[in-house]
């Protein structure tokens, strides 16, 4: 009563007023947290939605001197050339049989890890062997390059082991033909990734309630009986989750891997989509190519990545968002 | 009790090929490292014949001596050390205050700033428009190229943000009687309440800073300014291992060859890592937790 009539004596304004006045109030009170906020979504603009601008150089034909709004107009130009060029073909085969060969050898390889981990009876030893099967994670792709170029050189370990059991004569320059390389980049990625990516699912393992193999094991399942389905079944919305990820991401190789890995050697096998957008945007400085080229990619992945996200929704009703 | 049940002997048969195949999977995940570890600790001359498996044949520190005398390989060293403690406070101080901002209950405009972060979850700018940004800013050849387009990470932000919403508002509330406005809220309460998740964000911007070698590549051209990752992706890449001998005071010693330092040298730049890993161990495993639940 008291308060209704101290707001129509004070100012008689009219509902609306109060409540931009209230709402002026409040964002006083949150200057500092707005501050904070702002700060972000300043970073935010400039570093993200600036190149999301950016993009549309693709529709342009872009020089280095000009500015990016004074660039000449020339529609799908650029995609159309991307289209019908010759290199079209090889860096399809190559983005596309890497990511399949991975995503079929190495989905399963951790979740396979992960179930065989999770039936390790000592807790000691199975600390002990996710902590070696991590380590390779942490180390750069160059220190792994460098590993690599060591072990398959001339005088490497591989060769010396091949020719003294006699199955070759002469020392195989593997990083200088292409066709080793997909076995090369599949085989190095799941040796640094395998015990990294087989956390989340220990992770999932570990919430599965106890009671459910005490009462697989009084219906007298074996150890594969009961993680084919005890275990596994538990997991599967967290499968559900990574392979929608993964499948998005067919698209995407695994640029620092491959950039340390190729050479103009092995390049029929090695050039994939990103070493390809890199190629003609840094290196012969197309910038309104190259940038097309990645346009067609991400719009690509995210259309990939909307129909496995239903795909699984309907399957498993297990979704991303 | 059903654990105290005698095992059959497919149970003991199972627990054995299990155990012996992970010692299997860790000799194959640490013998490529051991391997290159033995051959730097070996004389350059005598390693080139190979033959070295299990521990150096003629032990030699050489190719140490001339990795730390080389001038470009410590410069290189002196940026990486030096981009990885910068990058990772200013990183994980700048994430954590925008983080902790939006997750106040009635920040006016908080539903939009998130929504205008989860869009670049899904969609980039691309390489070349990032590249022309980064050059009109005039970051190209400039240490801070390292340093603010990696500030803020907005996968990041989401971390910080569920552990922020489960500190006790009490906690807060207290603070703000006595006055205490936001900034001294953030960084007097929330900051040390928040170790865990600092240490897991700081451990992995950590070691994203150490091994980034492209950053380095496409933005400097400045050698005094590339950090080590980069120097060795010349190296092994490119194959210019005679730009390291060069590099070495006094060239090509008897006992040193360009395969040993690199070598060396990467030994000397994994062994940060290495050395730290068991102490980090435990933020990384909670740290991808937090993540996977939320991701």
């Amino acid at each position: 009563m008291e308060r209704k009539i101290e707001t129509s004596v004070s100012d008689l304004p009219s509902e609306r007023d109060g409540k931009a006045r209230k709402w002026w109030k409040k964002l006083l009170g949150q200057r500092h947290l707005q501050t904070m906020a702002l700060l972000g979504v300043a970073w935010m603009f400039i570093f993200n939605y600036i190149p999301m601008y950016g993009i549309i150089i693709a529709f342009k034909e872009y020089n280095i001197v000009d500015s990016i709004a004074n660039a000449p107009w020339v529609g799908l130009d650029h995609f159309r050339e991307f289209l019908q060029d010759d290199e079209l073909g090889g860096v399809i085969r190559n983005t596309l049989g890497i990511s399949l060969i991975k995503l079929v050898i190495g989905f399963p390889l951790p979740i396979i890890f992960a179930l065989f981990l999770n039936e390790l009876r000592s807790v000691r030893f199975k600390k002990t062997v996710q902590t070696i099967s991590y380590l390779p994670h942490f180390l750069s792709w160059v220190i792994l390059g460098g590993i690599l170029a060591t072990w398959l050189a001339d005088v490497g370990i591989i060769n010396n082991i091949l020719m003294g059991l006699g199955l070759i004569t002469e020392p195989i320059s593997y990083l200088a033909e292409p066709k080793y390389f997909w076995g090369i980049v599949i085989t190095s990625d799941i040796w640094k990734e395998l015990g990294w990516s087989a956390i989340i699912y220990l992770a999932a393992m570990a919430s599965v309630s106890p009671e459910q193999y005490e009462a697989a094991t009084m219906d007298g399942a074996g150890r594969f009986q009961k993680m084919f389905y005890v275990t596994l079944p538990n997991i599967r919305p967290t499968i559900a989750i990574l392979f929608i990820l993964a499948v998005s991401g067919v698209l995407n190789s695994n640029f620092d891997q491959i950039l340390v890995l190729r050479n103009s050697l092995n390049e029929s096998a090695s050039n994939v989509i990103d070493i390809y957008v890199y190629q003609t945007g840094i290196q012969q400085g197309r910038f309104s190519y190259s940038t097309a080229v990645g346009l067609l990619k991400s719009v690509i992945a995210l259309i990939l990545l909307l129909i496995a996200n239903g795909v699984t929704k309907k399957l498993n009703n297990t979704s991303l968002f | 009790m059903w654990t105290l049940k005698r095992k059959t002997r497919g149970e003991a048969l199972f627990d054995f090929l299990n155990t012996f195949g992970m010692v299997l999977i860790c000799f194959v995940t640490i013998y490529p490292i051991w391997y290159v570890l033995v051959n730097s600790f070996n004389d350059g001359t005598d390693a080139m014949s190979g033959g070295i498996y299990w521990w150096p044949r003629q032990f030699s520190l050489d190719n140490f001596g001339a990795v730390f005398r080389s001038e470009g390989i410590m410069i290189a060293m002196g940026i990486t050390v030096a981009k990885t403690l910068v990058g990772t406070v200013a990183h994980v101080f700048f994430t954590a205050m925008v983080a902790y901002a939006f997750s106040r209950k009635g920040l006016i405009g908080g539903k939009f700033y998130i929504l205008m972060g989860t869009v670049t979850l899904f969609f980039g700018g691309g390489l070349i428009p990032t590249y022309l940004l980064i050059r009109d800013l005039h970051l190209l050849d400039n240490f801070l190229v390292y340093i603010i387009p990696v500030l803020f990470s907005f996968f990041d932000l989401i971390i910080f943000m569920t552990f922020f919403r489960e500190i006790p508002e009490g906690l807060e509330e207290a603070a703000r009687i006595d006055g205490a406005n936001d900034w001294s809220i953030f960084l007097r309460i929330v900051l040390p309440v928040s170790m865990p998740v600092l240490a897991t964000i700081a451990l992995f911007h950590g070691v994203y800073q150490w091994n980034d070698y492209f950053t380095g590549m496409i933005y400097i051209n400045n050698t005094d300014l590339q950090p080590i990752q980069t120097y060795l992706y010349r190296v092994v890449a490119e194959s210019s291992s005679n730009q390291m001998m060069a590099a070495v005071p006094g060239g090509v010693t008897r006992s040193v060859t360009s395969q040993s330092i690199k070598l060396a040298t990467m030994v000397v730049t994994t062994a940060p890592i290495v050395f730290a890993y068991p102490f980090l161990q435990k933020y990384f495993v909670k740290g991808m937790m937090i993540g996977s639940i939320k991701g």
